[in-house]
């Protein structure tokens, strides 16, 4: 690995070199390493490029680590990447992209994950999403995310998308059973005239099942982001939908927000708001002393902590 | 140390503050007066939020009319609001970090939180969101101001809101930041208690002073409604 790998490394997974424990590092469209652990299996898949990832039933307090690197300026790939969380675990998934574009070709990573997470079993699922480079090759990434959910399984999403993506557009797919829950937490920034454009199309087709999907982002300079999501109650059920976006600039934010309820024990939400930076509390701020710039900052970092 | 010279503030037509001409030096100032009489106007004009139509503030002799509200804040100014900002993601310990300038240690910021009245452990590191109550948040407003610790720090009703804790705790709060501070504590309120610890006192009505002076010349004619004072008809009865 090289200097600007291990950059990209630490920026979408805050590890330095290999992790330690299961992982599978994939470095220009190339599997570098993995690794396997006692109740973590890596398999690399045959017919397509990917890996499937076999979590033994009752694993607790395990995690796997699979980043993605991209420094070779005019590369695309489609990875696809299968994860099969047996009955009874508690595992965290640490994935994550890094590009460095220095070239003048578009550089391209879409992965395609898909999580089968077995009954009663917990999953934390943390995504980072970072772009660089001082080419005029534009950094794109297209996430795509199945997620079906067992009885009583329980799936939190961190996404993270802050910096450096020219192109994005998030495509998230979710069945739930019965008691089952999924939680997602999305953070997105923009600046110049980047685009980035997410989707969430959640089923809630068992009885108590339920999802939180919150959407936090920054739109900055010129750029451009659209926020769909549709949350479907087909039995007792309590979805709740909310994107909350700050304005600055000439960027433009879109949210469309639809809920769909064929049960009439469906309770379903959604809440979504624009709006610039309230002056009262950049006025606040900069009591304490900090220029209008700092305050800015200040508000922004902590909106998308 | 804090000086207005003939300072007027009008809103289109409307004139909120007439030709004010204040010297404040004291340790303890209370503004009062009825509601609407500029009392939050003068915080304003202090803190740098808007600046006068007519004349010129000075601070420490020098004019500040024309600086901004970061500068007036590095120059040693500090305002407390009358309703204090909520900011989704920042919290109790990150606003106290950047009130106290640096970034202070979680026990610094504990025993700010501690001396407002609230259970350090519990609040470091909620978020300043619209999960805390009217009351926490004048608190921890009273504490951002507290790790300033600047020479000149101006209250707007600091008592408002502020239910279960009693009034002995907030002057307590006021005393010991002026041991640390040395300086000038304005506090804008129409609480009996707050104006009684007063040094001086200055009374608003309709945009002008109609009283400024010590506290014991001021004090009984606004208590003493029999004597019929057209302002504390309105404000203190």
């Amino acid at each position: 690995m090289d200097k600007i790998q291990q950059n990209l490394l630490e920026q979408v997974a805050g590890i330095h070199e290999v992790p330690e424990g299961a992982y599978s590092l994939r470095i220009n469209g190339q599997l570098h390493g993995k690794n396997s652990s006692e109740n973590i299996e890596i398999v690399r898949k045959e017919d397509k490029p990917g890996i499937d990832i076999y979590i033994k039933e009752g694993t607790k307090n395990e995690s796997v680590h699979i980043p993605v690197i991209l420094s070779q300026s005019g590369l695309k790939e489609l990875v696809y990447n299968d994860f099969h969380i047996g009955e009874g675990c508690d595992i965290t998934i640490v994935a994550g992209c890094g590009i460095h574009n220095g070239g003048s070709e578009n550089s391209e990573h879409s992965g395609i994950h898909s999580f089968f997470v077995g009954k009663n079993a917990r999953c934390k699922y943390i995504e980072k999403h970072y772009g660089e480079g001082d080419g005029n090759g534009k950094n794109v990434m297209n996430p795509t995310t199945v997620v079906e959910l067992a009885e009583g399984a329980y799936l939190e999403m961190e996404t993270a998308q802050i910096k450096g993506v020219d192109s994005t557009n998030r495509v998230t797919n979710a069945k739930l059973d019965k008691n089952a829950t999924l939680i997602v937490r999305e953070k997105i920034m923009t600046h110049g005239d980047q685009y980035a454009e997410t989707t969430f199309d959640v089923e809630l087709n068992g009885e108590n099942s339920g999802t939180h999907v919150i959407s936090r982002s920054v739109a900055c300079d010129r750029s451009k982001q659209k926020f769909i999501s549709r949350v479907k109650g087909n039995a007792k059920c309590s979805g709740h939908t909310e994107c909350d976006a700050i304005i600055m600039d000439e960027a433009q934010v879109s949210a469309i927000p639809e809920i769909l309820a064929q049960n009439p024990d469906a309770s379903l939400i959604h809440e979504a708001a624009i709006g610039k930076i309230a002056g009262e509390q950049l006025i606040k701020l900069m009591t304490l002393g900090l220029s209008e710039k700092e305050a800015e900052e200040e508000i922004v970092n902590g909106f998308l902590r | 140390m804090l000086e207005f010279k003939n300072v007027s503030y009008s809103v289109g037509e409307k004139q909120i503050l007439k030709n004010i001409n204040l010297e404040i030096s004291d340790r303890f100032v209370a503004v009062t007066g009825p509601n609407g009489s500029g009392k939050s106007t003068v915080a304003k004009l202090i803190s740098g939020i808007i600046t006068p139509t007519e004349g010129r503030i000075f601070f420490n002799g020098e004019d500040i009319t024309e600086m901004s509200i970061t500068d007036r804040a590095k120059a040693g100014i500090s305002f407390a609001f009358q309703q204090p900002v909520r900011f989704k993601g920042i919290t109790v310990k990150d606003l106290i970090s950047l009130a106290s300038g640096k970034n202070i240690s979680v026990s610094e910021s504990c025993a700010f939180l501690s001396e407002v009245g609230l259970c350090a452990k519990d609040y470091i590191n909620r978020e300043v969101n619209a999960s805390l109550s009217g009351g926490e948040l004048k608190r921890i407003e009273i504490a951002m101001i507290n790790a300033r610790g600047t020479v000149m720090s101006v209250f707007d009703e600091p008592e408002a809101g502020i239910d279960l804790w009693s009034f002995n705790n907030l002057i307590k709060v006021f005393e010991k930041m002026y041991e640390r501070t040395q300086g000038t504590i304005m506090i804008i309120s129409h609480q009996e208690r707050i104006l009684n610890i007063a040094d001086k006192i200055i009374v608003l009505a309709d945009g002008e002073v109609v009283e400024y002076g010590d506290k014991d010349a001021v004090f009984p004619k606004l208590m003493d409604v029999r004597t019929g004072c057209r302002f504390t008809k309105t404000t203190l009865v």
